[in-house]
């Protein structure tokens, strides 16, 4: 890692030396939440490494270095970047940099200790400020977590204000004009008669020029970008069909490759006959991989085709091969010797069963899910005269480039990856699998161009996906209200799955095991959470909002069983039981705009779910009616608290795609395997909503805090309870199992 | 064999069963339509043969007997078609990998249905799968396009 890191430093002092004229900026002066010794050690080596904006005589390129997978993360960095260094929205250039530590996200590690987001104590904040520490000191330039706006919302500020005062002194040694009447407008500085000098012009002045330690920013009643509604920045080339994904990259005398690995993960190819592929129309090569095949051809569907004539005799699976064995693994571990966690243990719960007349129990299940982004898995890779260049999306570029080192034996400094943006992630490309075995496809043909795509069936049936989970729950009322709520949850870790295969360790407990359920702001007088670790059976990993995407499901759903069980109203119930104000406005949001309580009319019926996540308490009011054919979904109300909406236009629709994410995926899909294989190929057996189905999606965001938080994922985790809960009022058939459909109809 | 693709007339040299997507994308260099499941379950692959949205994906190139419109030909950044003005007037895109296929679809839908019901809509786009969820902005830019065409 840190040989990769110090390499990567490298790398990208080479690149930015090479542009003629051209200067970079980087953050000079970041103030910690909680100052930290070490970071002042640092401040001054990172001040020439933290480079966000970039200039040259073609004018000026920001430095976005979160991946965009679709959820805006280049618009919105370029807008921070843009709003502080004055530059016209139409001009704006973003590139997403070269992989370096100098780019690690601060917030990405600061929620990983075990303090709920409510938690503002010292103690708390200094964790996740230390979390901060880590991030830098292990360059961990991650895109995830719903962390990009958080993380980015002073640093790329600041960054463009320092290149703007840097800007404006550069002006004034130029002209012996003082600073202080020179102005900014649309990426030019102004003097006091109007003359403009572009900031290209400027460029080779500004480069000698040392950039100040301390900048003020703008005050929020100046923005011109911020909290406005923006024309994303990848929005024209989306709709007319020449935005560039990865799979779309194109090079000279470049050919196309898939694979087949085991679809029994992890398992062994015992053997392989690949005759009928070697002599297939087009093929020009075929390629043992790791853990399977790869094909080389003249054209995709013609490796698809070769690919697909080959026989394989695969290894078994190193887990149990289907899911009775596997949910016997699941229900076997709530027990004392797999107990994860337990940081919610309020009041006593076993006094309040011992006293209570009746205890109410059940038990919930959720399945493994895809992630399975519209574009399957792909890179392009070129392997020559020493020099690897590869072009893929990627969540993780500096671990990306580590494996391609390590597959390639080559040093990092003469590996080059250019990011790409990509059809969706939802949390795959936190993986390197594909990346590795395109490199190794690219050692096969030295000196020619690979591109290397999963088909569908390949994509679907090797994602690491997220966890099945149980929970086990038991509750008590008392005089029409939650008296005591004691739910256990057994899933297998994903962040030790996934730390695993990227060399990492993870130490102590597991937050994704119980994230969503032991965090959630309620004052149960007796409420305890406990996580229990399943020991590892399919390899998993972060799926849109992670743990909290089941959790949010298996705490709300049995919540509300017992609010129900009391006789109380479920929105009012939740909202007196709720102690954090901003979580209490966001359901005071949702029942003022589903007109709660009002009659719905017959055959109808309303379930509200409330999760908080990733900082952002989220409140969701489905509507649906039970008709002759099975449940429709009419209509969905959402409010979050996210303290700022720095785009109310992408919020909205981040929002509204969050919703669907959580209700399609708890209608209809699961994966479920058999003989240790995913038994789900495609999207005609994992459909997840389709239009004709998807309800009209009310948003509202608050804005009544001051911290600032990413809405990429929060609107996942109540989506799929309030369904339920709205099932259970309309027909008053309680549903403990995702998907639903297995229980009841969707139209 | 003749393929003619937004109005360029082309000599290809495959087998008549590749899927016309592959032999505009590989073959062609023709990315916009793009390469979702192959199976006709997503339409991320819907291009036009004489105006009628077609899975490219499930149309063999040798089975093509018209002419063969992909987003690219539909419009450009410079003149979009109504459709994708609307499109880009209510900011649909997420990740975007499905919209050329969306866009498509909308322009044959309102090409033979200058007025759609909401049910039309429905009907005509459910077999475009989104998986970032835009399928609300998608049928308000539907509706758009639909009003800015029928006032010419
Ligand atoms: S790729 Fe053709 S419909 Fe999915
Ligand atoms: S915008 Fe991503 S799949 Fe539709």
């Amino acid at each position: 890692m840190s040989r990769i890191g110090s390499i990567a430093r490298r790398t990208f002092l080479i690149g930015s030396a090479a542009i003629a004229g051209g200067v970079a900026f980087g953050v000079y002066a970041y103030k910690q939440p909680v100052r930290n010794p070490l970071t002042d050690d640092l401040a001054e080596g990172e001040a020439a490494l933290t480079p966000y904006v970039h200039i040259d005589q073609t004018g000026v390129t920001l430095i976005t270095p979160r991946t965009d997978f679709g959820q805006g993360a280049y618009s919105v960095q370029a807008a921070l970047l843009a709003e502080e260094l004055d530059l016209a929205w139409e001009d704006i250039r973003v590139d997403p940099g070269p992989p370096s530590p100098a780019y690690y996200n601060g917030k990405v590690a600061a929620e990983g200790f075990p303090f709920p987001a409510t938690d503002t104590g010292f103690v708390a904040k200094n964790a996740r400020a230390f979390g901060d520490v880590v991030s830098k000191f292990m360059g961990l330039q991650i895109t995830g977590g719903s962390s990009t706006v958080p993380d980015a919302f002073e640093k790329l500020r600041v960054a463009g204000a320092t290149a703007r005062q840097v800007l404006l002194e550069a002006a004034a040694q130029v002209t012996g004009i003082a600073k202080e009447t020179l102005s900014t407008k649309d990426g030019s500085v102004v003097l006091p008669d109007g003359t403009m000098l572009s900031y290209s012009e400027l460029a080779p002045v500004a480069a000698g020029i040392q950039p100040p330690r301390e900048v003020a920013l703008k005050p929020e009643s100046e923005w011109r970008y911020l909290g406005k509604p923006m024309t994303r920045l990848d929005t024209l080339g989306k709709v007319t069909g020449t935005a560039q994904y990865g799979i779309d990259m194109t090079m000279p005398g470049m050919v196309y490759a898939t694979v087949r690995t085991n679809p029994r993960l992890g398992g062994d190819v015992n053997g392989f006959d690949a005759t009928a592929a070697e002599t297939a129309n087009g093929v020009l090569k075929v390629v043992p991989v790791t853990g399977g095949v790869g094909v080389i051809a003249n054209n995709t569907w013609r490796a698809f085709q070769a690919a697909e004539a080959i026989e394989f005799d695969w290894g078994p699976a190193p887990y149990p091969a289907d899911m009775e064995a596997m949910w016997e693994k699941v229900g076997t571990s709530f027990s004392k010797d797999r107990k994860d966690s337990r940081f919610k243990n309020d009041g006593d719960v076993e006094a309040a069963f011992e006293s209570a007349d009746t205890v109410l129990e059940a038990e919930y299940r959720i399945p493994y899910l895809a992630h399975a982004p519209l574009e399957p898995m792909n890179a392009v890779v070129q392997l020559k005269d020493g020099r690897l260049d590869i072009w893929t999306s990627t969540q993780i570029p500096i671990f990306a480039m580590a494996a391609a080192a390590e597959v390639s034996g080559l040093d990092a400094e003469n590996i080059h990856l250019h990011v790409q943006i990509s059809g969706g992630s939802f949390g795959r490309r936190l993986e390197d699998d594909f990346i590795r075995q395109a490199v190794e496809l690219a050692q096969a043909v030295e000196g020619v161009p690979i591109k290397m795509t999963w088909s569908r069936e390949e994509d679907m049936t090797h994602d690491f996906p997220r966890p099945m989970q149980m929970a086990r729950a038991r509750g008590v009322v008392k005089d029409g209200h939650v008296e005591a709520y004691d739910l256990g949850i057994a899933a297998p870790s994903v962040a030790s799955s996934q730390m695993g295969r990227l060399n990492q360790s993870l130490p102590g407990p597991d937050i994704a095991i119980i994230a969503g359920a032991w965090d959630q702001p309620f004052a149960i007088p007796n409420y305890r959470v406990t996580g229990y670790r399943v020991p590892p059976l399919v390899p998993v990993s972060s799926w849109r909002s992670v743990g909290a995407s089941g959790n949010g499901f298996l705490h709300d759903c049995f919540l509300d069983e017992l609010i129900h069980a009391a006789g109380a109203d479920p929105m009012e119930e939740r909202i007196r039981l709720c102690w954090h104000a901003p979580s209490r406005r966001v359901l005071e949001a949702v029942a003022e705009m589903s007109n709660w309580g009002n009659d719905l009319g017959p055959d109808r019926g309303r379930g509200v779910a409330f999760t908080l996540s990733f900082g952002v308490p989220t409140a969701e009011v489905v509507e649906v009616t039970n008709t002759p054919d099975g449940i429709r979904i009419n209509k969905v109300y959402v409010a979050a608290e996210v303290g700022k909406v720095l785009d109310p236009v992408n919020f909205e629709n981040q929002v509204q795609g969050g919703v669907v994410w959580g209700l399609g995926h708890a209608m209809n899909c699961e994966l479920t395997y058999d003989d240790g294989m995913p038994e789900q190929t495609n999207f005609h057996d994992f459909e997840g909503m389709r239009l004709y189905q998807c309800p009209e999606i009310e948003v509202r965001g608050l804005e009544t805090t001051d911290d600032i938080r990413g809405i990429g994922e929060p609107s996942v985790p109540p989506a799929a309870p309030a369904l339920a809960n709205a099932i259970f009022a309309a027909t008053g058939q309680r549903i403990r199992e995702l998907p639903l459909n297995k229980h009841i109809d969707f139209v | 064999m003749k393929l003619t693709v937004n109005g360029n007339a082309h000599d290809l040299d495959v087998e008549p069963d590749m899927p016309l997507l592959w032999a505009l994308r590989d073959e062609l260099g023709i990315t916009g339509p793009k390469y979702g499941c192959g199976i006709a379950m997503c339409g991320a692959c819907t291009v036009h043969i004489d105006g009628v949205a077609v899975r490219s994906c499930s149309v063999q190139v040798g089975d093509v007997d018209g002419d063969v419109t992909t987003i690219e030909g539909l419009g450009t950044p410079d003149a979009m078609h109504a459709v994708q003005a609307a499109w880009f007037e209510h900011q649909v895109a997420q990740c975007g990998y499905c919209q050329s296929g969306q866009i498509m679809q909308a322009a044959s839908l309102l090409e033979e249905n200058p007025a759609p019901t909401d049910e039309d809509i429905d009907d005509a786009m459910s077999g475009n799968l989104c998986r970032c969820g835009t399928y609300p902005r998608i049928r308000a830019a539907v509706k758009t396009a639909a009003a800015k065409l029928s006032e010419g």
